[in-house]
Protein backbone atom coordinates (compact mmCIF):
# COMPACT_ATOMS: atom_id res chain seq x y z
CA UNK A 1 0.00 0.00 0.00
CA UNK A 2 1.44 3.68 -1.16
CA UNK A 3 0.55 6.45 1.72
CA UNK A 4 1.14 10.56 1.45
CA UNK A 5 3.25 11.51 3.97
CA UNK A 6 4.47 15.04 3.74
CA UNK A 7 4.62 17.39 0.60
CA UNK A 8 8.20 15.25 -0.12
CA UNK A 9 7.49 11.79 0.97
CA UNK A 10 5.29 8.79 0.55
CA UNK A 11 5.41 5.32 2.09
CA UNK A 12 5.28 1.76 0.97
CA UNK A 13 3.69 -0.87 3.78
CA UNK A 14 4.82 -4.17 2.61
CA UNK A 15 4.12 -6.44 5.73
CA UNK A 16 1.62 -6.45 8.87
CA UNK A 17 4.92 -8.23 10.57
CA UNK A 18 8.77 -8.23 10.73
CA UNK A 19 9.99 -10.68 9.06
CA UNK A 20 13.30 -12.11 8.50
CA UNK A 21 12.87 -12.10 5.11
CA UNK A 22 12.07 -8.46 4.73
CA UNK A 23 15.70 -6.67 4.86
CA UNK A 24 16.61 -8.47 1.95
CA UNK A 25 13.44 -7.79 0.11
CA UNK A 26 13.97 -3.86 1.22
CA UNK A 27 17.51 -3.77 -0.22
CA UNK A 28 16.36 -5.44 -3.32
CA UNK A 29 13.86 -2.69 -3.76
CA UNK A 30 16.27 0.31 -2.60
CA UNK A 31 18.41 -1.18 -5.83
CA UNK A 32 15.91 -1.52 -8.37
CA UNK A 33 14.55 2.23 -7.68
CA UNK A 34 17.34 3.79 -6.97
CA UNK A 35 18.78 1.87 -10.77
CA UNK A 36 15.81 3.70 -12.93
CA UNK A 37 17.68 7.21 -11.65
CA UNK A 38 14.99 9.65 -11.78
CA UNK A 39 16.00 12.86 -11.06
CA UNK A 40 12.91 13.38 -8.92
CA UNK A 41 14.30 10.47 -6.46
CA UNK A 42 15.65 12.30 -3.46
CA UNK A 43 16.14 9.33 -0.76
CA UNK A 44 15.32 6.40 -0.08
CA UNK A 45 14.43 4.91 3.82
CA UNK A 46 14.00 1.43 4.12
CA UNK A 47 12.72 -0.09 7.84
CA UNK A 48 11.53 -3.00 9.08
CA UNK A 49 8.27 -3.09 7.00
CA UNK A 50 8.10 -0.07 5.18
CA UNK A 51 9.76 2.20 2.84
CA UNK A 52 9.77 5.89 2.92
CA UNK A 53 10.26 7.48 -0.40
CA UNK A 54 11.49 11.46 -0.48
CA UNK A 55 10.83 12.92 -3.89
CA UNK A 56 10.78 16.54 -4.80
CA UNK A 57 7.40 18.05 -5.22
CA UNK A 58 8.76 20.79 -7.80
CA UNK A 59 8.78 18.03 -10.15
CA UNK A 60 5.69 15.84 -9.79
CA UNK A 61 3.17 15.34 -6.98
CA UNK A 62 1.96 12.44 -5.05
CA UNK A 63 -0.16 10.74 -7.54
CA UNK A 64 2.53 10.93 -9.89
CA UNK A 65 5.32 9.57 -7.49
CA UNK A 66 2.83 6.70 -6.31
CA UNK A 67 1.95 6.19 -9.97
CA UNK A 68 5.97 5.76 -10.95
CA UNK A 69 6.89 3.47 -8.00
CA UNK A 70 3.93 1.23 -8.07
CA UNK A 71 4.88 -1.49 -10.60
CA UNK A 72 7.69 -2.06 -8.77
CA UNK A 73 5.82 -3.47 -5.62
CA UNK A 74 2.74 -5.39 -7.09
CA UNK A 75 5.23 -8.48 -6.47
CA UNK A 76 7.72 -7.97 -4.04
CA UNK A 77 8.73 -11.68 -3.75
CA UNK A 78 10.70 -11.33 -7.02
CA UNK A 79 12.65 -9.09 -5.28
CA UNK A 80 13.66 -11.23 -2.36
CA UNK A 81 17.78 -11.74 -3.65
CA UNK A 82 19.96 -15.16 -2.33
CA UNK A 83 20.87 -14.56 1.18
CA UNK A 84 24.12 -15.38 0.76
CA UNK A 85 24.52 -12.57 -1.66
CA UNK A 86 25.41 -10.34 1.18
CA UNK A 87 28.99 -10.31 2.89
CA UNK A 88 28.90 -10.98 6.68
CA UNK A 89 30.49 -8.14 8.34
CA UNK A 90 31.81 -9.36 11.07
CA UNK A 91 32.35 -7.31 14.28
CA UNK A 92 34.71 -7.79 17.23
CA UNK A 93 33.10 -7.04 20.81
CA UNK A 94 34.96 -6.79 24.10
CA UNK A 95 32.43 -8.45 26.58
CA UNK A 96 33.06 -7.44 29.97
CA UNK A 97 31.44 -5.60 33.36
CA UNK A 98 34.04 -2.81 32.27
CA UNK A 99 33.14 -2.07 29.09
CA UNK A 100 29.00 -3.67 29.03
CA UNK A 101 27.84 -2.23 32.68
CA UNK A 102 24.26 -4.61 32.39
CA UNK A 103 26.09 -8.00 30.95
CA UNK A 104 26.39 -9.37 34.75
CA UNK A 105 22.58 -8.25 35.27
CA UNK A 106 21.11 -9.37 32.17
CA UNK A 107 22.98 -13.11 32.94
CA UNK A 108 21.31 -13.10 36.19
CA UNK A 109 18.21 -12.08 34.44
CA UNK A 110 18.38 -14.92 32.04
CA UNK A 111 19.09 -17.10 34.33
CA UNK A 112 22.50 -17.75 32.47
CA UNK A 113 26.33 -17.01 32.91
CA UNK A 114 28.42 -14.49 31.66
CA UNK A 115 29.59 -16.99 28.79
CA UNK A 116 26.90 -18.28 28.08
CA UNK A 117 25.21 -14.86 27.31
CA UNK A 118 28.37 -13.79 24.96
CA UNK A 119 28.21 -17.26 23.22
CA UNK A 120 24.97 -16.51 22.54
CA UNK A 121 25.01 -13.39 21.32
CA UNK A 122 28.13 -13.90 19.34
CA UNK A 123 27.11 -17.33 18.01
CA UNK A 124 23.70 -15.85 15.55
CA UNK A 125 24.29 -14.29 12.40
CA UNK A 126 22.34 -11.29 12.46
CA UNK A 127 20.36 -8.93 9.79
CA UNK A 128 20.25 -5.26 9.87
CA UNK A 129 16.76 -4.59 9.71
CA UNK A 130 16.38 -0.74 9.44
CA UNK A 131 19.01 2.50 10.19
CA UNK A 132 18.48 4.95 12.35
CA UNK A 133 18.22 6.88 15.93
CA UNK A 134 22.28 8.08 15.12
CA UNK A 135 24.27 8.18 11.78
CA UNK A 136 25.78 4.92 11.15
CA UNK A 137 23.29 2.81 13.91
CA UNK A 138 21.52 -0.33 12.68
CA UNK A 139 19.06 -2.10 14.57
CA UNK A 140 19.81 -5.88 13.95
CA UNK A 141 18.14 -9.08 14.40
CA UNK A 142 17.24 -11.06 15.83
CA UNK A 143 18.78 -11.73 19.61
CA UNK A 144 18.06 -15.78 20.56
CA UNK A 145 15.34 -15.57 22.57
CA UNK A 146 17.03 -16.71 25.76
CA UNK A 147 19.23 -13.46 26.19
CA UNK A 148 16.56 -11.11 24.95
CA UNK A 149 15.76 -8.17 27.51
CA UNK A 150 13.59 -5.21 27.40
CA UNK A 151 15.28 -1.72 27.46
CA UNK A 152 16.07 -0.14 30.95
CA UNK A 153 13.24 0.82 32.84
CA UNK A 154 15.32 4.36 32.85
CA UNK A 155 17.36 5.31 30.14
CA UNK A 156 21.18 6.29 30.72
CA UNK A 157 22.06 10.27 29.59
CA UNK A 158 25.35 9.00 27.98
CA UNK A 159 25.70 5.36 26.48
CA UNK A 160 29.68 5.26 25.82
CA UNK A 161 30.64 4.99 21.90
CA UNK A 162 30.76 1.76 20.57
CA UNK A 163 28.68 -0.16 23.50
CA UNK A 164 27.02 -3.01 22.01
CA UNK A 165 22.91 -3.56 23.45
CA UNK A 166 20.51 -5.33 23.53
CA UNK A 167 16.72 -4.46 23.79
CA UNK A 168 14.22 -6.94 23.32
CA UNK A 169 15.16 -9.49 20.15
CA UNK A 170 17.36 -6.57 18.89
CA UNK A 171 21.29 -5.93 19.21
CA UNK A 172 23.09 -2.74 17.84
CA UNK A 173 26.43 -0.45 18.15
CA UNK A 174 25.84 2.76 19.29
CA UNK A 175 27.97 4.74 16.80
CA UNK A 176 28.63 7.61 19.27
CA UNK A 177 28.07 8.42 22.91
CA UNK A 178 24.40 9.57 23.24
CA UNK A 179 21.65 8.88 25.29
CA UNK A 180 19.97 5.48 25.54
CA UNK A 181 18.40 2.47 27.30
CA UNK A 182 19.57 -0.37 25.43
CA UNK A 183 21.35 -3.24 27.79
CA UNK A 184 25.12 -2.64 27.72
CA UNK A 185 26.92 -6.08 27.53
CA UNK A 186 30.27 -4.79 25.25
CA UNK A 187 32.27 -2.51 23.67
CA UNK A 188 32.73 -2.65 20.09
CA UNK A 189 36.11 -0.46 18.48
CA UNK A 190 34.57 -0.66 15.00
CA UNK A 191 34.11 2.58 13.39
CA UNK A 192 30.61 2.66 12.01
CA UNK A 193 30.23 5.76 10.93
CA UNK A 194 32.69 7.90 8.74
CA UNK A 195 31.70 11.26 7.13
CA UNK A 196 33.82 10.08 4.13
CA UNK A 197 33.27 6.76 3.88
CA UNK A 198 29.70 7.04 5.62
CA UNK A 199 28.32 3.76 7.30
CA UNK A 200 29.73 0.82 7.38
CA UNK A 201 26.32 -1.26 7.80
CA UNK A 202 23.24 -0.66 5.41
CA UNK A 203 19.71 -2.51 5.29
CA UNK A 204 20.02 -6.42 5.11
CA UNK A 205 23.82 -6.89 5.37
CA UNK A 206 24.59 -9.90 7.76
CA UNK A 207 26.95 -9.08 10.60
CA UNK A 208 28.26 -11.48 13.53
CA UNK A 209 30.20 -10.44 17.00
CA UNK A 210 32.93 -12.18 17.68
CA UNK A 211 34.59 -12.00 21.33
CA UNK A 212 37.73 -9.75 21.41
CA UNK A 213 40.42 -9.82 24.47
CA UNK A 214 40.97 -6.20 26.67
CA UNK A 215 43.94 -5.77 24.95
CA UNK A 216 42.68 -6.32 21.49
CA UNK A 217 40.00 -4.26 21.74
CA UNK A 218 42.37 -1.28 23.05
CA UNK A 219 44.49 -1.99 19.88
CA UNK A 220 41.68 -1.93 17.44
CA UNK A 221 41.32 1.31 18.80
CA UNK A 222 38.30 0.83 21.17
CA UNK A 223 38.28 3.57 24.12
CA UNK A 224 37.08 2.12 27.78
CA UNK B 1 42.91 41.47 2.21
CA UNK B 2 43.85 38.26 3.67
CA UNK B 3 41.05 35.80 4.40
CA UNK B 4 41.61 35.46 8.00
CA UNK B 5 40.76 39.20 8.90
CA UNK B 6 37.27 39.34 6.70
CA UNK B 7 34.73 37.98 8.47
CA UNK B 8 32.66 38.46 11.51
CA UNK B 9 34.44 37.36 14.82
CA UNK B 10 31.45 35.98 17.51
CA UNK B 11 32.54 37.42 21.02
CA UNK B 12 29.23 35.84 22.58
CA UNK B 13 27.14 33.09 20.45
CA UNK B 14 23.92 33.23 23.03
CA UNK B 15 21.75 30.59 23.88
CA UNK B 16 22.82 28.55 20.71
CA UNK B 17 23.88 29.24 17.33
CA UNK B 18 24.46 26.75 14.49
CA UNK B 19 24.89 27.53 10.25
CA UNK B 20 22.27 25.94 8.39
CA UNK B 21 21.04 26.25 4.98
CA UNK B 22 18.39 24.36 3.19
CA UNK B 23 19.87 20.61 4.62
CA UNK B 24 20.59 17.13 3.49
CA UNK B 25 19.12 15.64 0.76
CA UNK B 26 19.59 11.56 -0.02
CA UNK B 27 21.34 10.58 3.16
CA UNK B 28 18.39 9.45 5.79
CA UNK B 29 18.55 6.01 5.08
CA UNK B 30 22.44 6.78 6.37
CA UNK B 31 20.73 7.54 9.89
CA UNK B 32 22.09 11.24 8.98
CA UNK B 33 19.18 13.63 9.84
CA UNK B 34 17.66 16.25 7.21
CA UNK B 35 18.97 19.24 9.18
CA UNK B 36 18.71 22.65 7.77
CA UNK B 37 17.31 26.26 8.68
CA UNK B 38 13.92 25.54 10.31
CA UNK B 39 11.94 28.79 9.61
CA UNK B 40 12.70 28.94 5.15
CA UNK B 41 10.82 32.16 5.28
CA UNK B 42 13.20 34.52 7.20
CA UNK B 43 16.15 32.27 6.00
CA UNK B 44 15.38 32.96 1.86
CA UNK B 45 14.66 36.21 3.07
CA UNK B 46 18.06 36.82 4.28
CA UNK B 47 19.94 35.61 1.74
CA UNK B 48 17.63 37.56 -1.06
CA UNK B 49 18.79 40.56 0.75
CA UNK B 50 22.37 39.76 -0.32
CA UNK B 51 21.81 38.70 -3.72
CA UNK B 52 22.79 35.31 -2.04
CA UNK B 53 22.31 31.77 -3.82
CA UNK B 54 19.18 30.71 -2.26
CA UNK B 55 21.15 27.42 -0.58
CA UNK B 56 24.09 29.72 1.12
CA UNK B 57 24.39 28.92 4.68
CA UNK B 58 23.54 31.78 7.04
CA UNK B 59 23.52 31.55 11.03
CA UNK B 60 20.50 30.96 12.93
CA UNK B 61 20.76 32.30 15.77
CA UNK B 62 18.59 31.19 18.50
CA UNK B 63 16.67 33.63 20.96
CA UNK B 64 19.20 36.38 20.09
CA UNK B 65 22.03 37.58 23.15
CA UNK B 66 24.52 37.53 20.15
CA UNK B 67 27.31 39.31 19.72
CA UNK B 68 29.57 39.72 17.25
CA UNK B 69 32.46 42.18 16.06
CA UNK B 70 33.05 43.00 12.08
CA UNK B 71 37.00 42.57 11.33
CA UNK B 72 36.43 43.87 8.19
CA UNK B 73 33.78 46.33 6.22
CA UNK B 74 31.44 43.74 5.45
CA UNK B 75 27.68 43.88 4.55
CA UNK B 76 25.45 41.67 6.17
CA UNK B 77 21.53 40.90 6.54
CA UNK B 78 19.47 40.15 9.41
CA UNK B 79 16.05 38.66 9.86
CA UNK B 80 13.55 36.45 11.69
CA UNK B 81 12.75 37.06 15.13
CA UNK B 82 11.99 40.94 16.86
CA UNK B 83 15.01 41.69 19.24
CA UNK B 84 16.85 44.85 20.06
CA UNK B 85 19.59 45.00 17.28
CA UNK B 86 22.33 47.80 17.94
CA UNK B 87 25.74 48.76 15.84
CA UNK B 88 28.21 49.97 18.14
CA UNK B 89 25.27 50.47 20.98
CA UNK B 90 23.19 52.63 18.43
CA UNK B 91 19.80 50.85 17.06
CA UNK B 92 19.14 49.64 14.13
CA UNK B 93 16.44 47.38 12.01
CA UNK B 94 15.98 43.94 11.55
CA UNK B 95 15.14 42.61 8.00
CA UNK B 96 17.62 44.47 6.33
CA UNK B 97 20.89 44.96 5.29
CA UNK B 98 23.58 46.49 7.71
CA UNK B 99 26.59 47.62 6.24
CA UNK B 100 29.27 47.22 8.61
CA UNK B 101 33.00 48.74 9.13
CA UNK B 102 35.72 46.96 10.44
CA UNK B 103 35.62 47.46 14.03
CA UNK B 104 31.88 47.70 14.25
CA UNK B 105 30.05 45.61 16.97
CA UNK B 106 27.15 44.11 16.40
CA UNK B 107 24.63 43.14 19.18
CA UNK B 108 21.36 41.42 19.26
CA UNK B 109 19.08 41.61 22.50
CA UNK B 110 17.33 38.32 23.51
CA UNK B 111 14.07 38.34 21.21
CA UNK B 112 10.89 39.06 22.65
CA UNK B 113 8.51 38.02 19.38
CA UNK B 114 9.51 35.19 17.37
CA UNK B 115 12.39 32.91 18.22
CA UNK B 116 15.10 32.85 15.58
CA UNK B 117 16.94 35.02 13.72
CA UNK B 118 19.14 34.58 10.51
CA UNK B 119 22.52 36.31 9.63
CA UNK B 120 23.38 36.22 6.36
CA UNK B 121 27.25 36.96 4.75
CA UNK B 122 27.80 38.07 1.30
CA UNK B 123 27.63 34.50 -1.29
CA UNK B 124 27.12 32.67 2.02
CA UNK B 125 28.85 31.52 5.06
CA UNK B 126 31.93 29.49 4.41
CA UNK B 127 32.33 26.60 6.84
CA UNK B 128 32.75 22.60 6.52
CA UNK B 129 30.77 21.14 3.97
CA UNK B 130 29.27 17.18 4.69
CA UNK B 131 26.68 15.57 2.56
CA UNK B 132 25.66 18.39 0.28
CA UNK B 133 25.25 20.66 3.01
CA UNK B 134 26.89 22.92 5.32
CA UNK B 135 23.73 22.04 7.69
CA UNK B 136 25.14 21.47 11.37
CA UNK B 137 23.10 18.86 13.79
CA UNK B 138 24.88 19.14 17.05
CA UNK B 139 23.62 15.35 18.57
CA UNK B 140 25.58 13.93 15.65
CA UNK B 141 29.22 14.70 17.28
CA UNK B 142 30.42 15.04 13.33
CA UNK B 143 33.95 16.84 13.34
CA UNK B 144 33.84 20.34 12.60
CA UNK B 145 29.94 20.04 12.68
CA UNK B 146 29.23 22.20 15.93
CA UNK B 147 27.59 25.19 16.86
CA UNK B 148 29.37 28.13 16.55
CA UNK B 149 31.30 28.93 20.29
CA UNK B 150 32.59 32.66 21.58
CA UNK B 151 35.44 32.96 19.30
CA UNK B 152 34.41 31.93 16.31
CA UNK B 153 34.80 33.69 13.07
CA UNK B 154 32.30 33.89 10.25
CA UNK B 155 33.48 33.56 7.38
CA UNK B 156 31.93 35.08 3.84
CA UNK B 157 32.35 33.32 0.40
CA UNK B 158 32.28 36.50 -1.14
CA UNK B 159 33.49 40.51 -0.50
CA UNK B 160 31.34 42.70 -0.80
CA UNK B 161 32.20 45.97 1.39
CA UNK B 162 29.83 48.09 -0.35
CA UNK B 163 26.42 46.36 -1.21
CA UNK B 164 22.93 47.66 -2.01
CA UNK B 165 21.12 48.82 1.23
CA UNK B 166 18.05 46.63 0.79
CA UNK B 167 15.00 46.10 3.08
CA UNK B 168 12.18 43.13 3.24
CA UNK B 169 8.70 45.10 2.36
CA UNK B 170 7.09 45.37 5.52
CA UNK B 171 4.14 42.94 3.71
CA UNK B 172 6.53 40.50 3.38
CA UNK B 173 7.93 40.23 7.14
CA UNK B 174 6.09 38.09 9.40
CA UNK B 175 4.25 38.63 13.08
CA UNK B 176 5.06 35.58 14.83
CA UNK B 177 2.26 36.88 17.38
CA UNK B 178 -0.42 36.58 15.19
CA UNK B 179 -2.81 33.52 15.57
CA UNK B 180 -1.34 30.04 14.00
CA UNK B 181 -3.30 27.59 13.16
CA UNK B 182 -1.13 24.20 11.79
CA UNK B 183 -2.22 22.65 8.48
CA UNK B 184 -1.71 19.05 9.11
CA UNK B 185 -1.68 15.94 5.79
CA UNK B 186 -3.26 13.13 7.48
CA UNK B 187 -1.37 9.54 7.18
CA UNK B 188 -2.45 6.19 6.91
CA UNK B 189 -2.47 5.75 11.13
CA UNK B 190 -5.07 9.10 11.01
CA UNK B 191 -7.79 6.19 11.02
CA UNK B 192 -6.16 4.76 14.57
CA UNK B 193 -7.29 7.65 16.10
CA UNK B 194 -10.70 7.86 17.72
CA UNK B 195 -13.45 10.45 15.91
CA UNK B 196 -13.24 12.58 20.10
CA UNK B 197 -9.56 12.68 19.81
CA UNK B 198 -9.15 13.95 15.98
CA UNK B 199 -12.01 16.53 16.97
CA UNK B 200 -10.05 17.93 20.37
CA UNK B 201 -7.11 18.03 18.37
CA UNK B 202 -8.76 20.60 15.64
CA UNK B 203 -10.63 22.26 18.34
CA UNK B 204 -8.82 23.12 20.94
CA UNK B 205 -5.34 25.39 21.63
CA UNK B 206 -2.07 23.56 22.13
CA UNK B 207 0.75 25.58 23.78
CA UNK B 208 4.35 25.61 22.72
CA UNK B 209 6.59 24.11 25.77
CA UNK B 210 10.23 24.77 26.46
CA UNK B 211 10.75 21.23 25.61
CA UNK B 212 11.08 22.32 22.00
CA UNK B 213 14.10 22.80 20.29
CA UNK B 214 15.55 21.50 16.93
CA UNK B 215 14.52 18.03 17.32
CA UNK B 216 11.31 18.54 17.97
CA UNK B 217 8.91 21.03 19.90
CA UNK B 218 6.50 19.82 22.59
CA UNK B 219 3.11 20.87 22.89
CA UNK B 220 0.77 20.51 25.82
CA UNK B 221 -2.75 20.63 25.76
CA UNK B 222 -6.43 18.49 26.56
CA UNK B 223 -4.81 14.87 26.46
CA UNK B 224 -5.88 12.78 23.49
CA UNK B 225 -7.64 10.47 25.75
CA UNK B 226 -7.20 7.18 23.59
CA UNK B 227 -3.40 6.91 22.27
CA UNK B 228 -3.20 4.14 19.86
CA UNK B 229 -0.56 1.42 19.91
CA UNK B 230 2.93 2.26 19.03
CA UNK B 231 4.12 1.02 15.12
CA UNK B 232 6.72 -1.01 14.00
CA UNK B 233 9.27 1.80 13.22
CA UNK B 234 9.61 3.57 9.60
CA UNK B 235 10.75 6.01 8.22
CA UNK B 236 9.26 9.86 9.60
CA UNK B 237 9.77 13.52 7.89
CA UNK B 238 10.31 16.51 9.82
CA UNK B 239 6.88 17.93 10.27
CA UNK B 240 5.37 14.76 11.91
CA UNK B 241 2.68 15.12 14.50
CA UNK B 242 3.97 12.15 16.86
CA UNK B 243 1.55 11.16 19.75
CA UNK B 244 3.36 9.60 23.25
CA UNK B 245 1.60 7.61 25.74
CA UNK B 246 0.97 11.13 27.57
CA UNK B 247 -1.46 11.99 24.94
CA UNK B 248 0.53 15.31 24.33
CA UNK B 249 1.43 15.77 20.60
CA UNK B 250 5.31 16.67 19.46
CA UNK B 251 5.95 18.08 16.10
CA UNK B 252 9.22 17.19 14.59
CA UNK B 253 11.38 19.08 13.00
CA UNK B 254 14.37 19.29 10.74
CA UNK B 255 17.15 17.65 13.41
CA UNK B 256 14.54 14.91 14.19
CA UNK B 257 15.27 11.33 13.94
CA UNK B 258 14.89 9.52 10.25
CA UNK B 259 12.90 6.27 11.92
CA UNK B 260 10.20 6.01 14.44
CA UNK B 261 7.54 4.15 16.32
CA UNK B 262 5.54 6.84 17.50
CA UNK B 263 1.98 6.70 16.19
CA UNK B 264 1.21 9.95 14.08
CA UNK B 265 -2.21 11.63 12.75
CA UNK B 266 -0.76 13.42 10.53
CA UNK B 267 2.53 15.55 9.33
CA UNK B 268 1.96 19.28 9.61
CA UNK B 269 2.78 21.46 6.17
CA UNK B 270 6.56 22.19 5.92
CA UNK B 271 5.36 26.19 5.24
CA UNK B 272 3.39 25.86 8.86
CA UNK B 273 6.49 24.42 10.10
CA UNK B 274 8.54 27.55 9.37
CA UNK B 275 5.42 29.81 11.86
CA UNK B 276 5.69 27.13 14.16
CA UNK B 277 9.48 26.70 14.44
CA UNK B 278 9.10 30.59 15.38
CA UNK B 279 6.92 30.56 18.06
CA UNK B 280 8.19 30.89 21.72
CA UNK B 281 6.77 28.69 24.86
CA UNK B 282 3.28 29.75 26.08
CA UNK B 283 2.35 30.42 22.47
CA UNK B 284 -0.84 28.82 21.26
CA UNK B 285 -1.14 26.72 17.88
CA UNK B 286 -4.27 24.88 16.95
CA UNK B 287 -4.31 22.20 14.39
CA UNK B 288 -6.42 21.88 11.49
CA UNK B 289 -6.01 19.11 8.37
CA UNK B 290 -5.71 19.85 4.85
CA UNK B 291 -4.75 17.19 2.27
CA UNK B 292 -1.54 16.91 0.27
CA UNK B 293 -2.19 18.08 -2.92
CA UNK B 294 -2.97 21.40 -1.05
CA UNK B 295 -0.13 21.40 0.73
CA UNK B 296 1.97 20.44 -2.15
CA UNK B 297 0.72 23.38 -4.39
CA UNK B 298 1.56 25.54 -1.43
CA UNK B 299 5.30 24.38 -0.71
CA UNK B 300 5.66 24.68 -5.03
CA UNK B 301 4.31 28.40 -4.71
CA UNK B 302 6.74 29.24 -1.48
CA UNK B 303 9.70 27.68 -3.17
CA UNK B 304 8.76 29.90 -6.46
CA UNK B 305 8.44 33.18 -4.78
CA UNK B 306 12.06 32.68 -3.38
CA UNK B 307 13.60 31.17 -6.49
CA UNK B 308 12.67 33.06 -8.86
CA UNK B 309 13.48 36.59 -7.50
CA UNK B 310 16.91 35.27 -5.74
Amino acid sequence: MIFPVAENALLVTLADAINPQMPATLRALCERLNAQQWPWLVDLVPSYTTLLIVYDPDQLDFRQAAAAVRPFFTDTSKHTPDDDDQPLIQLPVYYSDESGPDLTSLADACGLTVDEVIAKHSGTHYQVYAMGFAPGFGFMGEVDPAIAHPRKQTPRQKVPKGSVGIANRQTAVYPVSSPGGWQLIGRCPTTLFDPEKLSLLGIGNRVQFYPVTREDFLQLGGEL
Amino acid sequence: MSALNSGLWITDPGVSATIQDLGRKGFRHQGLAVGGALDLHAFHWANRLLGNPVDAACLEILLGGFRATAQTDITVALTGADAAITVNRKQVENWQTLALKAGDELEIGHSHSGRILYLALPGGIDSPQWFGSRCVVPREQISGLSPVTTESRLMPLRLNAQAEQRVTPAGSRRDYREDLTLRVIPGYQYDHFSRDDLLRLTTRDYTVTQQSDRMGFRLDGPALGRVPPGIISEGIAPGSMQIPGDGQPIVLMSDCQTIGGYPKPGVIASVDCHRLAQRLPGQAVRFAFTDIADAQNEQRLFNRYFRARC
